[in-house]
């Protein structure tokens, strides 16, 4: 080392690395708070006085039309595919009467429970259910063990069993992970005020809305018709409810 | 005890060959689970409809078998049976070697491995799974610590109560075990309350099974009175299992929604039937059951009935977990259905390859656990009995 004065000292070199370096580290934070601040504005925080659900109308699903299944993957980016191991996250179902033979056919995707079996069993807390009542996968903590999958009684979650490519921005998705419908949240977040099912039905067959709130078109129509839950005696208290079953 | 008196044999060399097969099957085990998480689950058997396969059948045999084989350890450490007394400590080894070689395999098939930490950190109290990794982790701190008062002698004093306590966990645990499958309310199934006792006999059974098998291998002599205190205890738990199996089935078929399910199970159910009554009632209980009830029962007929309830273990898991899965979900319970994502379908399943490997490659974690734990302990009174 040299003898040499040197015209900073090291003590305020070093001063002047810490503060450049707590500049540097703790400036991005605080804007990412200002920026989540900002997100969160009165009004748009998501809400238990809102419960978002379907009501299906079973008697006006058509024989033959698929058109919210392919509605759905198109907006959330699914292949489409029906191997066993493709995800599905809205199927149509074909139904004959036992009895009669009476035909008809209806949509069944994950039916939003107010009391999730696969959010009970979920060891990570992956699978969850929003203040509004959506029922969700958190990408970034779900382990695939699949234990909800198990769990659930409408047989809605698929795994992801190969690599994907081409995601939509909004439908975050990955291999090893467990997905399902979404109530297509994003759309909801963004104002949209529907599914991409509901909007795709050329008969109106599935309609959108808030369960909480009585004037909404949903409520009313609830309040007007008799409507099921599948899997009613498990008690789960579905948020997509059928009528015409 | 002298230090010639090592486990697994004499020769070093024996002990290396025993490492060098036990590291290569666990090797392969792990080269297929990286081709499982490489390319996704697509190259194995599971699917949307069977989602745990055989893995999920090895894992479970392994931990139930896990707090089974500590039958010997609470024998000897809590009952006082002095017969069973110099094995304790290898029913302890054997313990701490199947949870890991099980815990292993479960890790492995998860869908994303690399997340297991995450486990750790994000706690759903709610979740049996989640209780099942304190279960699972407390078992390890259990039985270790049963071990370290077992092979220290100035700690010995405590070993009756670290056998309580082990033998507690255990009951725990495989109760935790069985929940898992009885709180799935939806499947025709498993929605039941006799499941958590079913899984303590078969754990009881299965690890009995493990450790006559395991002191088989060990070497050495066992005296006459341990043989027909083992045969008996083998006899007995494995009609248990068979018992409570009738039981569970039994009401299954009282409840008329569940009838369809059983006759699946029991009748028409393809190949599930097949390995139900052939693989795990005729071979794996009523032919152990037989071997070990006559009178000139010898040492290998032990070794006979307890490696056939170890295939029969394997059948009645094959058939609970996946069979279990294939019989599908009975959504629209008036209705016939079909659909895109084979709703009312029997769902169609073969075991891969790769399942298959990363299923023996926790045999062989455990295998090698042992091995190496009879080989650094001295754990295993090997020529004991010849001695005394």
């Amino acid at each position: 080392m040299s003898d040499r004065e040197t015209p900073v000292s090291r003590r305020t070199l070093l001063a002047g690395a810490a503060a450049a370096l707590a500049g540097v580290t703790l400036a991005p934070g605080i804007r990412l708070i200002e920026v989540a601040q900002a997100a969160a504005e009165p009004g748009k925080a998501v809400s238990s006085k809102v419960r978002w659900g379907l009501l299906i109308d079973v008697g006006r699903c058509v024989e033959g039309c698929n058109e919210c299944v392919l509605a759905c993957n198109r907006e959330n980016g699914l292949e489409g595919g029906t191997r066993p191991t493709d995800s599905q996250w809205i199927r149509i179902v074909e139904l004959k009467d036992r009895r009669t033979g009476r035909k008809a056919q209806a949509p069944v995707m994950c039916q939003h429970c107010a009391n999730p079996p696969c959010v009970d069993v979920c060891p990570t807390g992956a699978s969850f259910k929003r203040a509004d009542g959506i029922v969700l996968v958190d990408r970034h903590t779900c382990i695939g063990c699949r234990y909800c999958m198990m769990a659930c009684p409408y047989k809605a979650r698929s795994f992801v069993h190969e690599p994907l490519t081409q995601q939509k921005p909004d439908v975050p998705r990955g291999k090893g992970c467990v997905e399902s419908c979404n109530l297509c949240v994003h759309k909801i977040d963004r104002g949209d005020g529907t599914t991409a099912c509901a909007e795709a039905c050329p008969t109106r067959a599935i309609l959108f809305g808030d369960l909480n709130d009585p004037q909404s078109a949903i409520s009313r129509r609830i309040s007007e018709v008799r409507t099921t839950q599948l899997r009613a005696d498990l008690g789960l208290d579905t948020g997509v409810r059928y009528t015409g079953l | 005890m002298m230090a010639a008196t090592l486990p697994v044999d004499r020769s070093e060399r024996r002990f290396w060959w025993l490492v060098a097969g036990g590291g290569l099957l666990l090797a392969i085990g792990l080269g297929a689970a990286w081709y499982m998480e490489h390319h996704g689950h697509i190259v194995t058997g599971m699917s949307n409809e069977v989602v745990w396969g055989t893995p999920h059948v090895f894992a479970i045999f392994l931990i139930v078998a896990a707090s089974g084989v500590l039958n010997i350890a609470s024998m000897a450490s809590v009952f006082g049976q002095a017969h069973y007394k110099p094995w304790s400590r290898l029913s302890g080894v054997l313990s701490v070697a199947m949870l890991a070689g099980g815990l292993m395999v479960l890790m492995l098939d998860l869908g994303r491995p690399e997340r297991m930490v995450v486990a750790a950190t994000h706690y759903n109290p709610t979740s049996v799974f989640a209780w099942n990794v304190l279960l699972y982790s407390g078992m390890f701190a259990a039985v270790l610590v049963y071990l370290w008062m077992q092979l220290e002698r100035r700690m010995n004093r405590y070993a009756k109560a670290a056998g309580v306590a082990v033998l507690i966990w255990r009951f725990v645990l495989t109760t935790g075990t069985g929940l898992i499958f009885a709180f799935l309310v939806a499947r025709q199934a498993y929605a039941s309350a006799v499941l958590p006792p079913l899984f303590i006999v078969m754990s009881l059974a299965w690890g009995m099974a493990v450790f006559v098998l395991a002191r088989a291998a060990v070497g050495g002599e066992t005296d006459a009175d341990l043989l027909r205190r083992m045969r008996n205890l083998l006899g007995l738990l494995v009609a248990l299992v068979l018992y409570f199996m009738a039981v569970y089935h039994l009401t299954n078929l009282y409840f008329a929604k569940q009838t369809a399910f059983e006759r699946f199970i029991l009748l028409d159910g393809g190949a599930y039937p097949w390995i139900f009554w052939i693989g795990y009632v005729l071979i794996g209980s009523i032919v152990p059951m037989v071997l070990v009830s006559r009178a000139t029962a010898t040492a290998r007929t032990l070794r006979v009935a307890a490696a056939l309830t170890i295939v029969g273990a394997f059948a009645a898991l094959y058939v609970f977990i996946i069979g279990g899965q294939a019989f599908p979900l009975e959504i629209f319970p008036d209705y016939e259905v079909t659909s895109s994502f084979r709703d009312g379908a029997i769902a169609a399943y073969a075991p891969s390859v790769p399942e298959v490997l990363l299923g023996l490659g926790g045999v062989a974690a455990a295998f090698l656990i042992s091995v190496v734990g009879m080989q650094v302990f001295d754990i295993v009174p090997a020529r004991a009995v010849e001695a005394d």
